[in-house]
């Protein structure tokens, strides 16, 4: 059987890149931390580059627990979106015209978010990844790892259950 | 408590560059109790069409005033850093309003503190998260 001719890359680029942009910098707080997201194929890698603002500790000086928490948390929960909606915009079920016109998927809602810190946090970029072990119609468990200037060495990591947006279809 | 491991506590917190940028205030201060504020603000909104607060703004709040708690608790010596924080959300702040946080040091040992925090906004009987934490106490 024939398959149909692949879509240009350019194009297939523009429209991924456009539904993680509309995804990532419609959320004020993210924009607040200063948190961007890069993308090689579906895998994302969170980035949060260093600024004053995100100390914690001024003697040390490390990143703020409730910076890292929060840091771990938006890479679950845009890790979460972006896995479900990966098929959607694949499909071009999710117009680009729509996303960036504002009109955002509803995100999955925290219901329980637990960090572990392993380390202090240094006055440097960290980077994090989220992992969704278990995504269902309703629920879903994720872990995140972050780091800093080795990928093996982590300085925190954390597990959060989500509710689900419900569908509409 | 001392007066003046409450003035310092005040004084640490308010020299924290992260509470600063986002208007937190120390409200209370006691022997293993701390409590604190956090203004609504649009510019830490995690859903912009509801405009709710994210969680990682609450997050923050209730790690510092945890910290605060622990470290102004009579057998801490001072410093403390955190081990692990659980928050469980129970519901969406309302927006426009401030959130409150009050935060209990339950237990200390030489080398742990255990402390627990509810988070509110204006109706304090239906809290809005509530944390768990381990924090670790400095050798003196």
């Amino acid at each position: 059987m024939p398959r149909s001719r692949p879509e240009p890359v350019q194009v297939v680029k523009q429209r991924r890149d456009a539904a993680m942009s509309a995804l990532v910098h419609g959320v004020p707080y993210i924009n607040f931390l200063g948190i961007e997201f890069e993308r090689r194929g579906d895998e994302l890698t969170a980035i949060l580059p260093f600024d004053e603002k995100l100390i914690g500790n001024p003697l040390l000086p490390a990143i703020h627990g409730g910076v890292t928490a929060g840091f771990l948390e938006t890479t679950a929960v845009i890790g979460l979106a972006w896995s479900g909606l990966w098929d959607d915009i694949e499909s071009g079920r999710i117009s680009m015209e729509s996303l960036t016109e504002g009109h955002l998927p509803r995100l999955p809602k925290t219901i329980d978010f637990t960090v572990d810190y392993l380390r202090s946090g240094l006055p440097r970029d960290a980077y994090a990844r989220a992992r969704v072990n278990r995504s269902g119609r309703r629920y879903a468990s994720v872990h995140v790892e972050a780091w800093q200037d080795q990928r093996n060495v982590l300085f925190a990591q954390a597990t959060g259950h989500f509710l689900m947006p419900v569908k509409d279809d | 408590m001392d007066p003046d491991k409450a003035k310092m506590a005040e004084h640490f917190i308010n020299a924290i560059p992260h509470c600063k940028a986002l208007n937190m205030r120390l409200t209370d201060i006691g022997a293993g109790k701390a409590e604190m504020e956090l203004p609504y603000d649009a510019n830490i909104v995690g859903d912009p069409e509801t405009g709710v607060l994210h969680g990682g703004a609450v997050s923050a709040l209730m790690d510092t005033c945890c910290g605060a708690a622990a470290m102004c608790h009579p057998s801490s010596p001072s410093g403390t850093a955190t081990i692990d924080l659980r928050i469980d959300y129970m519901r969406a702040a309302t927006p426009g309003q401030n959130i409150r946080t009050k935060a209990e040091c339950y237990n200390i040992t030489r080398s742990v503190a255990f402390v627990r925090a509810t988070a509110f906004d204006d109706d304090e009987s239906r809290p809005v998260a509530t944390a768990t934490g381990a924090f670790t106490v400095q050798r003196k």
